[in-house]
Order: structure tokens, then sequence, then C-alpha cells
């Protein structure tokens, strides 16, 4: 039992699901993150599961601090996503959302790359259908392109195994080295999940699309198992902290003008993952205890508007910033945990991100990351202005729509309040989480200068906001598309590929146009030379052939007087 | 865009108002964050920075710079919008 991957009990419990009716189901998908946190709690530091398959060392688990962390929240957020789901009758979501998270937990216990491979394409298989869910038209083509592009992650992943194996004669999952080939299609498999800069549209592409509780299960692991995955092979790598850096401030341009309060969410989840890349980037006990620190924080605040969002969208029937406003009356509590988790993303003191974040801008900051730590500043500033800000003042406050609903379901509520409870706690009171990073900690978050700087940055952004809003600067929610990197491959792929067809089409009927007439007009011309009636296939008859001989001998007959 | 227009027209019946509907109390609550804002800023120089850059020990250095910064988000996001924007049923077939 103590050779067993945590992932491995999730996956085989999920797959029970469908069998099981109503109320025992739910207390079945309750129970089963408990016992595999238990099993997980008696696991012994070390590696264990080896398996030998084709004079491959497979080694199936791997306790220590680093995957400890992760583990720990992921299944915090099992947990959650269950008591949010639990209203929902749909077995196929249930098995595929447990199917995902125990894939991921999985993959952050496993020691070897070909049991990574493994894991990392079952979270995209299982996740898929999370989005396929909504059964929808556009949830589907969402899906597709979701899943080429997790799918390839896998592939290239494991294309560089065998590079890595051919060079090394090792497939264990440790430090990488960046400079060698197999570390590069290394980090460009971990990038895709990850959402590195202009691999990132599939996560604003696919997120949005699916169910409600489908988003909160995704936003929780694929990302995640992504910076986990380079906060074991490539801590320390240079390049990841201008990546990182872009992460942050990019998504946040799109955050502003985008209509779709979830993709908007999306587009800040991809900004948050930017400050752990830096994290892991700098490489310093410090910024990898913040890396882990801010994944550990962010995946529960993330989670809780994600929540909190989906249940605006489940009850009113839309998530545009077009068509809300003024749901505070309808739904308070929901008001009041969005605001809890928009606090938490945007570091205010006393809530969740805080004690994170302050751990990564402090390493760029006393290892005199000049330019980085300008750019996550603004990126800190920008995120309070668009999650902050944006998300709970367009769905509770602004304008009122005139829109009157329930307040959400009792399990969703359940949900948002622990995971806000969560964040709380954690900004209150850090120390049980600076306890299981992976290095001791040795830092102070609420001293005066972190506090007062800190809301010195918010304030004034949210005085930015107040001062746009109130000038009319600030532009409107609208119903309307931002292309992004996707118009690649939606629009101009599409168009490219369309065109070349009508080009080849247009092509080959030149061509049998051309061929058809160099046919006929052989044919015409053997037609009219040896066809009836024509010069060659004309029948002769033999007085014809008389009159000739007479004629050839007539002059013979003259040539041989002539002599 | 119609929708956009009734959307704009819908008055929150009185009988359904609380504090924060009326215009007034909304601008008490900017005079309160600009008194935070002024706060903030004026004790600035009480606060000891240990950080090694020059620009960070400037007097209300966050303060001017999260503002900026938002402001020249806002500004930049509008000029993309004027490239990027397009119908919301730009993908569909």
């Amino acid at each position: 039992m103590n050779e067993i991957n945590p992932g491995l009990i999730l996956i085989l419990g999920a797959l029970l699901i469908p069998l099981l009716p109503g109320l025992v189901r739910s207390a079945y998908m309750l129970l089963l993150p408990v016992v595999v946190f238990l099993h997980l709690y008696g696991l012994p530091v070390g590696e264990a599961g080896t398996i030998t398959l084709f004079g491959l060392d497979l080694v199936t688990l791997r306790i220590d601090k680093l995957s400890l962390v992760f583990g720990y929240v992921f299944l915090i957020a099992t947990f959650l996503g269950v008591i949010y789901a639990l209203h929902v009758g749909d077995w196929v979501q249930h098995t595929a959302g447990l199917i995902y998270a125990g894939s991921a937990i999985g993959a952050v216990f496993t020691a070897d790359l070909l049991t990574l491979f493994v894991f990392w394409e079952i979270t995209a298989i299982s996740s898929v259908f999370l989005i396929f869910a909504s059964r929808t038209k556009s949830s589907f083509s969402a899906g597709i392109r979701y899943l080429v592009i997790q799918v390839a992650s896998g592939v290239i992943l494991l294309a560089a195994m065998l590079v890595h194996f051919r060079s090394t004669g090792s497939i264990a999952f440790s430090s990488f080295d960046v400079t060698t080939l197999s570390g590069k299609l290394i980090l460009v498999a971990f990038g895709i999940k990850c959402a590195f800069p202009l691999l990132h549209n599939w996560l604003q592409d696919a997120y949005p699309e699916a169910t409600v509780t489908g988003t909160v299960m995704l936003s929780a692991f694929t990302t995640k198992l992504a910076v986990y995955a380079l906060a074991r092979g490539f801590a320390g790598t240079d390049i990841l902290i201008p990546i990182g850096a872009t992460m942050t401030a990019f998504p946040i341009f799109y955050a502003v003008i985008e209509n779709d309060l979830r993709r908007v969410l999306a587009y800040s989840l991809n900004n948050q993952l930017g400050f752990m890349v830096v994290g892991i980037g700098i490489g310093t006990e410090l910024s990898i205890n913040g890396a882990a620190a801010h994944a550990f924080c962010h995946i529960i605040y993330k989670a809780l508007l994600f929540m909190s969002m989906g249940a605006v969208l489940h009850r009113v029937g839309t998530i545009k910033g077009s068509e809300l406003g003024g749901l505070y009356r309808s739904m308070p509590l929901t008001t009041v945990f969005c605001m809890i988790g928009a606090a938490s993303i945007s570091a205010f003191p006393l809530f969740s991100g805080f004690i994170s974040k302050s751990l990564i801008m402090t390493a760029a900051l006393s290892d005199g990351y000049f330019w980085t730590w300008l750019v996550l500043l603004f990126a800190s500033a920008g995120v309070f202005h668009h999650s902050g800000i944006k998300i709970p003042y367009f769905a509770f406050f602004a304008h009122d729509s005139g829109k009157r609903c329930k307040e959400a379901p009792l399990n969703m509520l359940v949900a948002m309040a622990i995971a806000a409870a969560l964040c709380v706690g954690l900004g209150v009171y850090p120390d049980p989480l600076y306890a299981i990073l992976p290095y001791a900690v040795d830092y102070v978050p609420y001293t005066t200068e972190h506090v007062v700087t800190q809301l010195q940055l918010l304030i004034f952004s949210a005085l930015a906001f107040t001062v746009l809003m109130r000038t009319g600067i600030y532009p409107p929610e609208m119903r309307s598309t931002n292309l992004d990197t996707d118009w690649f491959y939606r629009k101009a792929g599409v168009e490219f590929a369309r065109a070349a067809a009508r080009i080849t089409t247009s092509l080959r009927d030149k061509l049998a146009d051309a061929s058809t007439g160099l046919v006929r007009s052989a044919s015409l011309l053997g037609h009219r030379h040896h066809g009836p009636g024509g010069f060659l296939g004309r029948s002769w008859p033999t007085g014809t052939m008389a009159f000739w001989t007479t004629v050839m001998l007539g002059a013979y007959l003259v040539v041989s007087y002539l002599r | 865009m119609a929708h956009d227009e009734d959307h704009k027209k819908f008055e929150t019946p009185a009988h359904e108002r609380t504090w924060i509907d009326y215009p007034e109390n909304v601008t008490r609550i900017v005079y309160a964050l600009y008194a935070v804002c002024a706060g903030l800023i004026l004790i600035d120089p009480l606060v000891h920075k240990h950080g090694p850059f020059a620009i960070e020990h400037f007097w209300g250095f966050y303060a001017i710079y999260g503002f900026i910064g938002c402001v020249g988000l806002v500004l930049a996001a509008k000029l993309m919008r004027v490239v990027l924007k397009r119908p919301e049923d730009y993908y569909d077939e």
C-alpha cells in the first residue's frame, strides 16, 4: 500500500461513480479526496513504487516537500470542486473531473518521465469532457482545439524523453539542462501546459466554454501541474524570468477589454502563472518557496473567483459584463465571496495572495532584477484593476441590469465559503503554509514597509479606476470578440486552407480541361486520318492499284528507252 | 447593440434601492477613497524602505507608479480595441 501513487487511487475510485445512485454517489465523491488525503498523509518521504519495464526504471512514487505542497492543494481543490458540483446530475462530468484531478495528482508524485507522460495525457483526455459537457457547438469546437494542443504537449514530452534517454541513458524526472535539445523540448512541452506567451491561448479559448462546475476544476490543475513540473525541472533557468514577466503583463490588457467575465478570469489566471514562472526562473530558496506558496494560494482564490462567476452564470444564464450589473441584491453572499477572492488575487494585506506574492516580489527586488520587478509591480496593480475591481464591479454593482435571480445553490455557497475562509485564514495566519514549503522560510510578510507600499500601489490603482470611470474614459463592456493568437488557427489558418483548396481546385480543373482538350484533339487527329473517310483509313478499289502499277511500268519503260 | 441600450434604460425601482444606489453616497465613497490616498502619500516618508533600487525610495513611488500604470493600462487597452475588436459572432460559421 505504501507504494501506490495517490493519484491512481483517485482515478480508479472515479471509475465507480457511474455505478452509484444519487445520494450514495454524492457521499462517495466527498469521501474519495479525504481517503486519498489520508493515504498521502501516511506515505513516507522518499521514492517508491519502482517498476522495471523494457529495461527502463519507472519510479511511480516520489514524496518530498515540493510534490507534497502541490499534492495537498490539488486535494483541497478536488474537495472544493466536488462540493461545488454536488447539484449536477451528469455522471460524465463527475467522473471526468475526478479522473482529471487524479491524473494531475498522479503526475505530481511520479519521478520518471514515462509515467509523467502517461498522467500528462490523461489530464488532457479527461479534462476535455468538462468542456464537451456544455453540449454546445462552440464548446465542442473549443474542446477539440484544446485537446489537439494538450495532446501535442504530451507528444512533445514523449519525443523529448526519447532524446533525453538516448543522450543520458536516464528517464528520471529531475532537473534538466535547457541548453540541450531534450531540455528545450521538455521546456516547450511544459510551456504549452503553463500557457507561456504565444502558447497561451488554449486557456482563454477553452476554459470559458466549459460547464459552470467544469471551469472550476480546470482552473486548478493543468496549469499548476505545469508550474510544478517547471519548478522540478527548470528551477533557476534564466530564460523563465523574461517569459514569466511577459506572462504577468500582456494578459491584463486583454482582461480590461474582455466582456466574458470568465474569460477575464482566464486572462488573470495567465497573469498569475507569470509570477510563479518568474519565481522559478530566479531559482533561489526564497523565490521557489514563493512560486510554490503562490500556486497554493492561487488555486484556492482562483477557484473561488470561478465559483462566484459560475454561480452567476448558473442563476442568470449569462456571464457577459455588458448584460450584468446590480446583482448584489439577488446574490449578496456570492458577492461577498467574490470580493474575498478578488481581494486575495489582488494581494491585499490580510488575504492569501499577499503572503505568497510578497515572497516572489521580495526575491526579485533583493536579487536586483530591476526591470522584472517593475513589470511585476505593474502587473500587480493591473490585476487589482481588472480582476479585483472589474469582476465584482460589473457583475454585482455598476448599472443595475434589472436582472433578479435566486442566491446560488447551497452546495455552491458551502464550497465558496470554505474557499473564502481559506483565503482569509492563509492571509491572516500564513505559518502553516510556510511550514510545508520546499525550503525553510525565514520571511515576515507583515512589515510596515510591505503593507504600506502594497496598499499605496493598490489604493492608487483603485483611484485610477474611479477617476477613469467617473470621467467616462474607462472602456465600456461591449459585446465583442478580441483577437488573440487563436486568430492564426481559427481565422488565418482556415482562410489559408480555404484559399489553398480554392487554388488547387481551380488548378485541377484547368489541368483536367487541358488534358481533356489534348486527348480530344489527339483523337480528332487520329479520327481524321484513320477514321472512316480519313486519308489513311480509306478503302482503295483494286482498279486503282492496277492503274498505278501500269503507270509505274510505263514510267519504267520510258526511262529504259531514254538510257 | 439594441440590447445594450435596453440595459442602460433600466431604472432600479425605488423600493429596491439601497444606500449604495444613491449617487450622493457613491460620491461619499469616492471622497473617502481620496482621503485614504492622501493619507497613504503623507505617511510615505515615515516608512523605511530596504530595497536596492533608488527609484523605490522616491517619495510616493508605489502610489504614483500604481496610478500611472493603471491609467496607461486602460488607455493602451482602449487603443487595442481599435485593432483587435471584432463582432461577437466573428468566429461563427
